[in-house]
């Protein structure tokens, strides 16, 4: 056999690798590019508004997605604690997605509207407030950071170029719309409004 | 999927199963030698050579049944394309399953409470028992794992109701929510500092705090015209409105001057989330009995 002539013959041979380890990228991903249910939005499903939006880059700041998931997988224990399982067309405007892979804390897919304003404020400025076992960790800069909204619009924007329906209108009035907002109320707005799309 | 995609990925799967049983076929037929010999495949680097003998036949036994595994999974499970594999299984049928199962087993028990009135189930340990652990996944966020509450999350367990502590209020309080809506400085936006601290001497006097009686009987007039449209001439609350009893003692934004102080300045609004659709009538059922059983304890 003539493996010779791969081994010995590196521009042969790492094209070759390339081939092969492709596979499970061509199949398991690729097709799902042109995948109806994953480039589809689900009904209702709008863009995150500017504040939403800043809060979600908070979230992302903070390293929320390290303990927390944004997934509720297809098991009935998780659907009974958390709601409905999540679905692709939920998640077609994340860019990226902030599905998480590893639970300290619970899931925070459908964690939208399950608690009070009020008690978000207090848990984020320092959990213990209101969950005296927690050991999540206290957020109390958030109170006093302002949120940067000179950049909103440019968020928008690089989001746009990947497909984010926002339009003209929502750009333009991106600035104002954040302008002299602390960064735990667009935390908070984030947080109320996940998951609330799907019943 | 689209045709086209589910051609794509059967041809990439099946063909990456049958290439690598090929590779090992050719391999193996063009080996040189069948027995373990001492030969070399020929090169030498530091001293170090290698022997060149055939694959060991357990190896090719176990990369023989790799791929038959392979195949048949295949066509068990959805994995070529669009074909669903004979077992049918799906992740959201898997679920259906487990819910049905669940229902099936479960059922009958929340049916059983569901008949059994509020108070005699608040009485039924083994139901207490379902209600504890609704409460500890849903509720004691908020309320805490005993029900104690918290600084701005009333406490369950001191029978001091906001809006009503009978069976039926606390299962629409369960069901719809609250809102619970303070307005800064009451009914008289227009309240000097003065008027503020005055009214504070006039709440604290319920509980004997108060070191200014002055004060307080300032406070006693300003409350008639800025307080007692919702919280009552005798301060005692008016569930109706959600507006808390002021005389015994009990703060559900905290008693000290200065929360009491904050709490006039500002204004309050708690917010109770509804729970009909997260837990549906059912399990609200359960946790009413559990809420009042708490108080009663």
């Amino acid at each position: 056999m003539n493996h010779e002539i791969i081994e010995k013959n590196l521009g042969l041979m790492i094209p070759l690798i390339i081939v092969a380890i492709s596979f499970g990228f061509l199949v398991e991903v690729v097709p799902l590019f042109f995948h109806k249910d994953m480039q589809e939005p689900i009904e209702g499903l709008k863009p995150h508004t500017a504040l939403e939006l800043e809060g979600r880059d908070i979230y992302i700041r903070e390293g929320c997605n390290t303990c927390h998931t944004q997934m509720i997988r297809p098991f009935r224990a998780e659907t009974e604690r958390y709601g409905h399982y999540t679905v692709a067309g939920e998640h077609v405007y994340e860019h990226p997605f902030l599905w998480g892979s590893k639970r300290t804390g619970p899931d925070l897919a459908r964690v939208g509207g399950r608690y009070s304003d009020d008690w978000h404020r207090a848990h984020l400025y320092n959990p213990r407030n209101v969950v005296p076992e927690s050991k999540m960790p206290s957020y109390p800069w958030l109170f006093t950071a302002k949120i940067d909204h000179k950049v909103t619009p440019e968020k928008m924007k690089a989001l746009r170029a990947v497909g984010v329906p926002y339009t003209d209108e929502d750009i333009a009035n991106a600035s104002a719309a954040v302008k002299g907002k602390r960064e735990i109320e667009a935390m908070v707005a984030y947080l109320q409004q996940l998951g609330t799309v799907l019943k | 999927m689209t045709s086209f995609w589910s051609f794509w990925t059967s041809i990439i799967i099946l063909g990456s199963i049958f290439g690598c049983l090929w590779l090992l076929y050719i391999v193996r037929k063009s080996e040189p030698h069948k027995e373990e010999t001492d030969q070399t495949v020929g090169h030498e680097f530091d001293g170090i050579e290698e022997l060149d003998n055939p694959m060991p036949s357990w190896w090719i036994i176990m990369f023989v049944a790799s791929a038959i595994w392979g195949l048949a999974y295949a066509l068990a499970y959805p994995t070529l394309g669009n074909y669903q594999g004979f077992l049918g299984w799906s992740s959201t049928g898997q679920w259906e399953d487990e819910v049905a199962q669940a229902e099936e087993r479960y059922g009958p028990i929340f049916d059983q409470y569901a008949a059994t009135p509020v108070t005699e189930l608040a009485q039924d340990a083994e139901a207490m028992k379902v209600g504890q652990r609704l409460f500890a996944n849903n509720c004691a966020v908020c309320h805490g794992s005993a029900g104690r509450g918290a600084l701005g999350f009333p406490n369950l367990t001191d029978d001091d109701w906001l809006y009503g502590g009978d069976p039926e209020t606390i299962r629409t309080t369960l069901l719809q929510g609250r809102n619970g809506n303070m307005p800064a400085k009451g009914l008289k936006p227009d309240m000097s500092n003065d008027d503020v601290n005055d009214l504070t001497h006039y709440l604290l006097s319920f509980s004997g705090r108060t070191d200014d009686q002055e004060a307080a009987k300032r406070g006693a007039e300003m409350y008639q015209t800025a307080c007692a449209a919702c919280h009552g001439a005798d301060a005692k609350g008016m569930q109706a409105a959600g507006a808390p009893n002021l005389t015994d003692n009990i703060w559900l934004y905290g008693g000290s001057p200065a929360k009491i102080k904050q709490t006039l300045l500002y204004g309050r609004a708690g917010h109770m989330p509804a729970q009909e659709q997260a837990l549906g009538e059912q399990k609200v059922h359960i946790l009413t009995a559990y809420v009042l059983s708490l108080s009663q304890q």
